[in-house]
């Protein structure tokens, strides 16, 4: 990779590869996230979305491959890195017994530099549940504080995996506006779904991701133009039918 | 004001100790379950002095004559017995020994048990003296009731020791594996947390408890049971605290890698159980044979309880129980550093 394309990516990763026994997670898969854009990787559940996300957040080590995140390396720079990423997991439960409050603290008191409390119950909009137990929270108010943990560093970079599954519309919906305004305030987004609505709305650019490997990559409309032209004239295209046009399967299938 | 930067190390800490105190029944079995323990023992084992004899009495000619001298005697309970109910009795302790109507009586009785042997002379002598037995003198009698000579003192620091050892063990190892069945530990490890911290965290959490567990059961005893405390208060807290650190670093060891509560409880049962049984806790480990004695010796519950005894009822300096606290910091130190390299994270 040339220094000069590889400064201006927020992620790099070159031929990634994992395999679990015989079974390839992820196959030989290059992508570069350009620094301020929100990058999706769209795939069914079990395409190696949550491998690459998690090789890409220092979680997993590849087989075999080549990553920077933000210009550094795992190996070399795990400690500055931390400290410059914000990560959300899938299915990540915080404790139930402390409070909103108490877990912002918490995950802020790890950092070295970032937002204050305040601050970030305004971001994500929790300032009335301040005091409230976790365990009391709604599916989007858990998934809200959640997001505002991977904020407390006020990071260059975040990582998201599949942050609006089992959300009903409306909490998904406002956490979009929560991402679009980080992504105003110049961060870059990396995140996994499986939603085409949320891919569309969000991304400036989409990898389709299936059996490991990308199968697609372009801004979403221009993938829907070039291969999600519905075959029945009354509907729009969609990533679904992009997802169909080049696997012959729906996204939900698997 | 509230928003500057605090230690990660403090707020682990209070993470965890707020988590535990909005557990009612972690608390339940933390403070209110050694009381319950203590007062059943009192019950079950008052003191020796005070207890009665249990004789079972066989029904016979001569049975009424029997139950007569006995009664005259000071420190008998009869019971009568039908022949076909009398192993029972003897094996539930309902009587510890069995007088039969013969000429000259006939006594059945366990010798394998304590109380069944000294049952069957103390009737022997009451018989045979009451028979007319001449004794060729008798001994001037000197009574000494010595303090914390009582079972139920004996037992407390091995109650105390116990809970150190329950409470550490479990209340470490439970959060760890909650938080990784959570997802919890993988979301930390994503942040710039530090492992060590992390895990040190639960161990200062743990020391918070100390005090109430150790002076909960104790002042009850004092109390209840009017037990002498010989030792010098810091000295026991010095025990305790040496104590509680090592049993958290094995609970952290028994947590480094179990991902469902079945396999920590399996693990936990395994660890603890042969301490409950060794360690002296319920009864002497005197009474084990001479060839496990370094085993038992070199167990952390086993040390904690015999320095907890020297301290508490003896009142025995640091330096008389530096060999306990010696072998107690080993047991703190290597599984804590094991811990700290074997943890799964994921």
């Amino acid at each position: 990779m040339e220094n000069a394309v590889v400064s201006e990516m927020a992620v790099a990763c070159d031929r990634l590869r994992k395999t679990y026994g015989s079974v390839v997670a992820v196959a030989d898969l290059t992508l570069n996230v350009r620094r301020g854009e929100c990058f999706g990787l769209l795939g069914p559940n079990g395409a190696g979305k949550t491998t690459t996300i998690e090789i890409l957040e220092g979680l997993l080590t590849p087989d075999s491959g080549d990553v920077e995140v933000l210009g550094l390396r795992w190996a070399h720079h795990a400690t500055d890195l931390r400290q410059r990423l914000g990560i959300q997991l899938q299915e990540t439960q915080l404790p139930d017994k402390l409070t909103v409050e108490e877990t912002l603290r918490l995950f802020r008191s790890f950092y070295t530099r970032g937002r204050t409390i305040d601050e970030l119950l305004a971001i994500v909009e929790l300032d009335s549940k301040r005091t409230s137990r976790v365990g009391k929270l709604s599916g989007g108010q858990k998934q809200r504080l959640s997001l505002a943990c991977a904020l407390a560093g006020d990071p260059d970079l975040l990582f998201l995996d599949e942050p609006t599954t089992g959300l009903d519309p409306q909490s998904r919906r406002q956490l979009w506006s929560l991402l679009e305004a980080f992504r105003g305030r110049g961060g870059t987004i990396l995140m996994t779904t499986h939603h085409m609505e949320e891919a569309e709305y969000l991304c400036n650019r989409v990898a389709v991701v299936d059996h490991g490997r990308i199968i697609a990559l372009d801004e979403p409309q221009a993938l829907i133009a070039r291969l999600g032209q519905p075959k029945v004239v009354s509907h729009h295209g969609t990533l679904e039918d992009v997802f169909m046009s080049l696997t012959g399967r729906h996204l939900r299938d698997e | 004001m509230s928003d500057r930067l605090t230690s990660p190390l403090v707020q682990l800490t209070l993470a965890r100790i707020r988590e535990f105190i909005r557990e009612p029944e972690a608390v339940f079995w933390a403070f209110v379950f050694p009381i319950v323990v203590s007062l059943a023992l009192a019950f079950a084992f008052p003191s020796r002095a005070t207890r009665d004899v249990l004789v079972g009495l066989e029904p016979g000619a001569a049975t009424e004559s029997l139950r007569a001298t006995l009664m005259r005697s000071r420190g008998f309970t009869i019971r009568d017995v039908r022949p076909d109910e009398e192993r029972r009795a003897l094996r539930e302790g309902i009587v510890n020994v069995v007088v039969v109507p013969t000429t000259p009586p006939t006594y059945r009785f366990d010798p394998a048990r304590e109380e069944s042997r000294f049952a069957r002379v103390v009737v022997d002598d009451a018989l045979k003296r009451a028979a007319g037995r001449l004794d060729p003198w008798s001994a001037r009698e000197e009574p000494q009731e010595v303090a914390g000579s009582r079972y139920i003192d004996w037992f407390i620091p091995g109650l105390i020791g116990m809970g150190l050892m329950t409470n550490g063990m479990w209340g470490i190892a439970f959060g760890i594996v909650q938080a990784r069945m959570r997802k919890l530990l993988k979301r930390m490890v994503a942040s710039p947390m530090r492992r060590s911290e992390y895990l040190l965290a639960q161990l200062f959490a743990r020391l918070i408890f100390i005090p109430a567990e150790v002076l909960v059961p104790l002042l009850f005893a004092i109390v209840a049971f009017g037990m002498p405390v010989n030792g010098n208060p810091v000295t026991i807290a010095i025990v305790t605290l040496v104590g509680a650190l090592s049993f958290g670093s094995i609970g952290l060891l028994m947590a480094t890698r179990a991902r469902t509560i079945e396999a920590i409880s399996g693990l936990m049962n395994l660890v603890m159980l042969p301490m409950w049984i060794l360690s002296g806790v319920f009864f002497s480990s005197a009474n084990f044979p001479a060839a496990v004695q370094p085993v038992i010796q070199a167990l952390p519950l086993t040390a904690l309880i015999n320095a907890l005894r020297a301290v508490i009822l003896d009142g025995a300096s640091l330096g008389d129980v530096r060999s306990q606290l010696v072998l107690l910091s080993v047991w703190g130190v290597i599984p804590f550093f094991a811990a700290l390299r074997l943890f799964s994270w994921k």
